[in-house]
């Protein structure tokens, strides 16, 4: 990783015309100081010279050390295996920064946060309106500063208001949907402006199930933060989780031993697995094949049966520690691990061709709910969603984390961007997991599955990574007193992914956005957090 | 004579507590639950609302499960409806947010009587990991009255089950 990193100093200094003396390096990636001015022209070239994805913006209230709120913009270049860090220091006195929204798209959500979390006024952004704090939340409270004190229960302003984006024009009239929505699944406000049948805009309003997660973290000990990672999306509970633990891990430089690596990469993909089995049936209930549906559903509760087999809670919830895992399994447990890929791969194999022969289902999901390229890019899509328009991005492969590196593995990829591509890229998906768990199995290799966590340095701080069945998630983890967390900021995959079903579904006919919404399938509580 | 009526308004009723006991099985509580709606008379069944006040949707995965072939819980007479407007319980997952809280309760007011109220999960009894946040605002028990509770994070399908049971013994 040491060579990537100086390979990429170099290019970066090259590119952006800085000496490489002010570059920095940290487990993951480059580091970038930068004063406030300087921000928006660094980035302006450096977005327009690298082929980078905004992975998340992370804020931080460090007026009690010095005077001002910390700001970092953090891009991960996938085919050079490394973040790229960019950060500088906002005055408490003038709490206002030059928006980049207007160069990296993907950034106007993130700064629409740091505004309402800390007050910062993003200047330049399009879009200015609050977020995931609703129009009753009080307009000078921000809740991730310091001084608002955990457990306050702001009053509610009666005159806040949110303005839709609105529609105008003969025979266009406005369909609301939720919060409580028709089937089982969570809150968000749907606002469809529709001319007849065709969808002309959608604008989804979420926050819902906000429950202020980040903040809570704060002043646990990192271990005691680890229950409430598992909860910030359930079916990401280990995805999150595990995030959590690398970035405590390069926190405080805790070796994880082979065979919990390895028992990671085991975990994560059951999880996966489930997941699509779960989209993939969801799929299928929305164009009424049946019979497909409670295929993939039943395949779904085996694998939640497994999961339960291997460590007792269904979606594989305390399995993990910070510097391993929390548990092993057993011989007889890998060979009916073995037993089930192999199981489940016929099975699957089975299932694919039942969907894909089916005329009636095909004709439902190919050229609907179409992203394109450019806009998954410029909104930093992440997941099957970037992948199934011909994004070459995985994680992974790009930067190992596990034991990914030694195990063999294809990514799916489509090039369409339709629920027909999404659909193929998590059966494709699917099957690799299988792949992986056998693998990890197989070459599972003998030892501890813990090791020490030694403590934290105050003010330190380390990222962690995973891709999850949505994508990316990035935990960003800052050390305060006593090695207690002083910031925890999570990236959640449906974040950045939202606002791209938004444009998936326009032109399509309303009856078509159970489809498009199910094969994205995106995470309301890992957005609101 | 007016402070006993006042205590026993304010008491309430004590909800049903269902958690995990040795020997419970799918089919075992399923017959249960049929056993009692059947009792009732009349071909009844049971019409269940879902409604996350603010879950992590680990619930909700446990939830839709039992529409699966495994669990398949039209066969004992439960069935989950799309609008409050046809629901003889609402089932409440998560912690009630902030932001979820008047959303929850005009549901409520939706529903017609007899209204039952299933808090389901850990974070709908008693916040679970969340407790203590600025963006929680409380309990089910706070909003509304909770009739029968189940414990787990998230409650495994064959106590989903056990409270339809509770939920039916409560319907005349």
């Amino acid at each position: 990783m040491a060579v990537t990193h100086e390979y990429a100093i170099q290019e970066l200094s090259l590119n952006l015309g800085i000496q490489p003396e002010e570059m920095d390096t940290f487990p993951g990636g480059v580091l970038i100081k930068c004063p406030q001015p300087r921000l928006r022209e660094l980035i302006t070239t450096f977005a327009r010279c690298e082929k980078a994805r905004l992975s998340s913006v992370i804020c931080t209230d460090d007026r009690k050390e010095s005077g001002s709120f910390g700001l970092r913009y953090l891009f991960s270049m996938g085919w050079q295996g490394i973040y790229v860090c960019f950060e500088t220091a906002v005055p408490q006195e003038t709490p206002v920064f030059e928006s980049v929204a207007r160069v990296v798209p993907a950034a106007s959500r993130f700064e629409r946060e740091i505004s309402e979390f800390f007050g910062l006024k993003a200047e330049g952004n399009p879009d200015d309106r609050g977020l995931i704090l609703h129009e009753d939340w009080p307009a000078a409270c921000h809740p991730l500063r310091k001084d608002f004190e955990q457990g306050t229960r702001p009053p509610r302003n009666p005159d806040g208001r949110f303005e839709f984006t609105r529609v105008e024009g003969e025979g266009v009239f406005e369909i609301p949907v939720g919060p409580v929505h028709a089937g089982i699944i969570e809150p968000g406000h749907f606002r469809f402006s529709v001319a007849g049948e065709p969808i002309i805009n959608l604008e989804i309003r979420l926050g819902f199930v906000h429950k202020g997660i980040e903040k809570l973290a704060e002043g646990k000990a990192l271990t005691e933060a680890l229950p409430l990672c598992e909860r910030i999306s359930g079916d990401a509970s280990f995805s999150h989780a595990l995030a959590y633990c690398q970035a405590a891990e390069m926190l405080t430089g805790a070796q994880v031993p082979a065979r919990a690596k390895h028992l990671r990469v085991i975990f994560a993909e059951l999880e996966r697995l489930y997941n699509h089995m779960g989209d993939l049936g969801g799929i299928a209930t929305d164009v009424a094949f049946a019979f497909a549906s409670m295929q993939y559903l039943r395949l779904r509760e085996l694998t939640l049966r497994q999961n339960g087999e291997l460590c007792g809670h269904r979606l594989l919830r305390g399995t993990l520690v910070p510097g391993g895992m929390a548990l092993d399994i057993t011989p007889d447990q890998t060979a009916s691990l073995v037993k089930f890929t192999d199981g489940m791969m016929t099975e699957l194999d089975q299932l694919q061709s039942l969907m894909l022969e089916t005329d009636s289902l095909m004709d439902r999901v190919e050229n609907t709910g179409r992203t394109f390229r450019k806009t998954v890019e410029d909104l930093g899509g992440v997941g099957p969603v970037a992948r199934a328009c011909g994004i070459d991005q995985d994680l992974r492969r790009d930067l190992p984390y596990a034991a990914y590196s030694g195990l063999q593995f294809s990514i799916a990829l489509q090039e369409e961007g339709d629920v027909a591509s999404r659909m193929r890229v998590k059966m494709a998906e699917a099957k690799e997991s299988l792949s992986l768990i056998r693998q990890a199995v197989i070459s599972l290799p003998e030892g501890p599955v813990a090791g020490k966590l030694p403590p934290a340095s105050d003010g330190k701080c380390a990222i962690g990574w995973v891709e999850s069945s949505r994508g990316e998630i990035v935990h960003f983890l800052r050390a305060g007193k006593d090695g207690r967390i002083d910031r925890l900021k999570i990236k959640s995959p449906s974040f950045v992914n939202w606002p791209l079903l938004g444009f998936a579904v326009r032109g399509d006919i309303v009856p078509d956005f159970p489809l498009d919404n199910k094969s994205f399938n995106l995470s309301y509580s890992g957005n609101d957090r | 004579m007016f402070s006993i009526i006042k205590k026993n308004l304010s008491t309430g009723f004590p909800a049903i507590e269902v958690g995990p006991e040795p020997g419970d099985s799918v089919e075992l509580m399923g017959e249960a639950l049929a056993a009692k709606l059947k009792a009732l008379g009349g071909g009844r069944s049971l019409h269940v609302r879902e409604v996350d006040a603010g879950s992590c949707n680990g619930c909700e995965i446990e939830i839709t499960g039992l529409s699966t072939p495994h669990y398949d819980i039209e066969r004992f007479g439960v069935h989950f409806v799309a609008s409050p407007r046809h629901a003889d319980v609402l089932l409440v997952t998560g912690p009630v947010t902030r932001q979820m809280e008047a959303a929850l309760i005009k549901t409520y007011e939706a529903a017609p009587e007899p209204r039952i109220v299933i808090a389901c999960g850990d974070c709908a009894i008693n916040c679970g990991v969340y407790a203590g946040s600025y963006a929680v605002s409380g309990r089910v028990e706070d909003f509304l009255p909770v009739h029968v509770k189940i414990k787990g994070c998230p409650p495994n399908p064959e106590l989903l089950l056990k409270a339809f049971a509770a939920a039916a013994s409560l319907l005349k």
